[in-house]
């Protein structure tokens, strides 16, 4: 299954290597990865999704909170949540097909952010699934490059991932 | 107020913190730190002859003291050396501070002379690394290290230290820091009560149980809680590899240590067990053999200070997250006044056991006949009466190091140092000399090969220069037994690279150093060469000793079985 695990990291040199490293020395995937200073300058968020069996997840995260650098860390999959990716993609719009990534682009709540006389540059946030099915729809009218930010996410109602 | 240069700060922070010895090789990017330990005298610096091998110098005092062992390397090539002991530590979390001097800060990432990303290269084999980033973080970085070095799950730390950190000219405020908090980082000791009364009824209930301990009890210094446990319980014990010592092996509930090449009996009742207790051990496959086959009729009790160990391998029944010696003074407690539920079931478990004793008793190995050659078996089993049980012993890796553990019995925790989890040629030798530098009235015999031995050689250099008196056992059989042993019962003998062709002249070399080196061939020559060895504790004495090339260690389990199947000898198995 996939799960999101959101991590609060010390914002040291190395840290980040960490545990990139830990994935890789240790055979867990890593779908995506997001990561960000908070609000508080020592910390940064990281959420990475990954995709393996309960056994799987529990040694992930397991091995991810025996970092020294990980301060705390929430399965976002756990509970409810909320989950946000945004997406910038540049698509060929000539002729008929201006009209067309506007129409799926309104559909989708995407929003064109930069013209010209060739191509659209749409954003659009969402869920993984939103976005994949946004590339799918845009797929025959020309997609000429994705840019991703990776997952981010957070639990609903009043829990936190705090200090 | 006291103003100290960042190399000032590191001797005086050792004295500070305790350390008596380091061991280290100079180089360039660490010369500040070395002319600081020029200018005094509480810290003893050991120069070894490779850096590896102050590596494992510290380890081999570490194990033996429980103390973090001190390291001090230059940049690139001396850190990149090191590395294979940092690994050797990392794998049988051993306690260790390796710092290493680094190119200057505004010379990083410009491929520098000596320049090695350390902290990247030793990621994976260590507990946590630092930088220096400021002469002004010294002490309290260092404290951090070993404070990380020495407590939870202990393990090798490295701290890399820009030359310009360690200037002359530049001084900062030293006060030796006596506590440092790391917010994230909280090891936990007790466990939690509530499983750890469900592990103790499951364990009064057992019919047929089993305690399998490991490392963890001889780091967490349990053994003398986890014998009473054991006693009052009446229950069997094997230990690991690691765990050797944790529990007296000339006791009669002592199975002797299990896995690959352990115990017919230990094995053969880990298999039946209804009830497996596992302390401070983390179902390594060396231990387990094929986990789908493991164990089948058995509930698993883990307690482990590293969560991360707990059904990594093989899923856990009862899971205790706590350190060894604290959640066994919590089972003593409940167990006190309670008695075994199933006595009888425990009396036939116990006739079970012997029976499986009885059918290999004086069939593990056949001694040799006058005229052949000596088995390493019997080298093992005089050594261990010449030292009458109590020496620190050391071994290499390979078939000598089996034959050690299985002969050497060992009644104390600390004194059995191997390389278990990395299985590193070299690390006896290494060891051994650190171990005898600290406990300079005890006999520190080291178990090596000839194979192994080459790997570390140059370190009777160290033993000439600090006096060193360690014992070398080298169980010379021309060949890297263990390959071999593997290639005979694997690839139909063929022998590819494991036989030592030129094999130097051992005495002579190690007399080139000024030191004694015994040569048997015989066993009528093996007596009065152990007596000549162990006559002055304090002598570097090299025991040459051919034994048989032909030899194979059993028992041992047949790949991607069950515990309970073993090749127990040539012809036999189960
Ligand atoms: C550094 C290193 N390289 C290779 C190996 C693989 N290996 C394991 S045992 C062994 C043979 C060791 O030979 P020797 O030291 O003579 O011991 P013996 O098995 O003959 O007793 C080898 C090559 C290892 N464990 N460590
Ligand atoms: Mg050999």
């Amino acid at each position: 299954m996939r799960h999101i695990i959101s991590i609060l990291l010390e914002n040291e040199p190395g840290a980040l290597s960490r545990v990139v490293g830990l994935f890789s020395q240790r055979n867990f995937n890593i779908e995506t990865l997001n990561v960000a200073p908070t609000e508080d300058p020592s910390l940064s968020r990281l959420t990475v999704t990954t995709v393996g069996d309960d056994r799987v997840i529990e040694q992930i995260t397991k091995h991810l909170n025996k970092l020294i650098d990980v301060v705390k860390l929430v399965d976002l999959t756990e509970g409810n949540h909320i989950e946000r990716e945004l997406m910038l993609v540049k698509v060929k719009a000539l002729g008929a097909a201006r009209d067309e990534v506007k129409r799926t682009a309104d559909i989708f709540r995407a929003q064109i952010v930069d013209v010209t006389p060739s191509v659209y540059t749409v954003q659009i946030t969402g869920d993984a699934g939103k976005l994949d099915a946004f590339i799918q729809a845009m797929a025959p009218i020309g997609i000429l490059e994705v840019a991703r930010t990776g997952v981010s996410g957070i639990a609903r109602g009043d829990k936190l991932l705090t200090l | 107020m006291e103003l100290l240069s960042g190399a000032d700060m590191i001797a005086r922070f050792l004295k500070d913190e305790g350390v008596e010895r380091i061991y280290g090789y100079p180089g360039g990017a660490a010369l500040h730190i070395y002319d600081a330990l020029f200018r005094q005298d509480s810290v003893q610096h050991i120069l070894v002859r490779h850096e590896q091998a102050a590596t494992h110098a510290a380890d081999g005092y570490a194990r033996a003291s429980g103390k973090p062992g001190v390291v001090l390397v230059t940049s690139g090539p001396g850190a990149t050396n090191a590395v294979t002991g940092i690994a050797t530590a990392y794998m049988d979390s051993i306690p260790m501070v390796v710092l290493c001097g680094q190119v200057a800060s505004h010379l990083i990432g410009e491929d520098a002379f000596q320049e090695t990303d350390i902290v990247g290269v030793t990621r994976p084999v260590v507990k946590h690394s630092f930088s220096i980033r400021h002469p002004s973080e010294i002490p309290e970085v260092l404290k951090k290290a070993f404070y990380l070095a020495a407590t939870g799950r202990p393990g090798p730390v490295v701290v890399d230290i820009p030359k310009d950190m360690t200037a002359p000219t530049e001084r900062y405020e030293y006060v030796y820091p006596k506590k440092v908090k790391i917010r994230s980082y909280n090891p936990v000791t007790r466990g939690h009560s509530g499983q750890i009364k469900k592990a103790v009824d499951m364990m009064l209930k057992a019919r047929r149980p089993v305690f399998y301990t490991g490392g963890g009890i001889v780091t967490g210094r349990a053994s003398e809680a986890l014998t009473d446990l054991v006693q009052r319980l009446g229950f069997p014990i094997t230990t690991t590899l690691m765990g050797i010592g944790g529990y007296p092996q000339g006791d009669r509930q002592s199975l002797g240590w299990l896995g690959m090449h352990g115990s017919y009996e230990a094995n053969m009742a880990m298999h039946h067990a209804d009830l497996i207790v596992a302390i401070g051990a983390r179902f390594d496959d060396r231990v387990t053999n094929n986990t789908s086959k493991f164990c089948p009729t058995a509930k698993i009790v883990h307690v482990d200070i590293d969560p991360s160990s707990i059904s990594k391998t093989v899923r856990a029944d009862v899971p205790i997250v706590g350190a060894a010696g604290s959640v066994i003074d919590e089972m003593i407690s409940l167990v006190q006044g309670r008695e075994p539920a199933n006595p009888e079931a425990l009396g036939e478990w116990w006739k079970s056991i012997d029976g499986w004793r009885s059918e290999r008793e004086g069939k593990l190995y056949e001694p040799s006949k006058p005229g052949e050659a000596l088995k390493p078996q019997e080298v093992i089993e005089a050594v261990y009466r010449a030292t009458r049980g109590e020496a620190f012993v050391t071994t290499d890796v390979g078939q000598h190091q089996m034959f050690a553990a299985q002969y050497y019995k060992f009644a104390k925790p600390n004194r059995f140092i191997t390389s278990g989890g990395l299985g590193t040629m070299g690390f006896g030798f290494p060891a051994a000399m650190g171990i005898k530098l600290s406990y300079p009235q005890d006999d520190v015999v080291c178990f090596t090969g000839e194979g192994s031995f080459q790997m570390m050689m140059q370190e009777l250099s160290t033993c000439k220069q600090f006096d060193v008196g360690v014992k070398i056992v080298n169980l010379n059989n021309q060949s890297l037994g263990m390959v071999r042993q593997w290639q005979d019962l694997n690839y139909k003998s063929r022998h590819a690279h494991s036989y030592m062709e030129s094999l130097p002249d051992f005495a002579k070399l190690i007399e080139a150093y000024g030191f004694t080196a015994i040569k048997v061939t015989t066993i009528d020559e093996l007596a009065p060469a152990l007596e000549r060895a162990f006559a002055d504790t304090n002598e570097l004495v090299f025991l040459d000793i051919y034994v048989d090339p032909f030899e194979h260690v059993y028992p041992m389990q047949v790949p991607l079985g069950s515990m309970r199947d073993m090749l127990l000898s040539k012809t036999e198995r189960t």
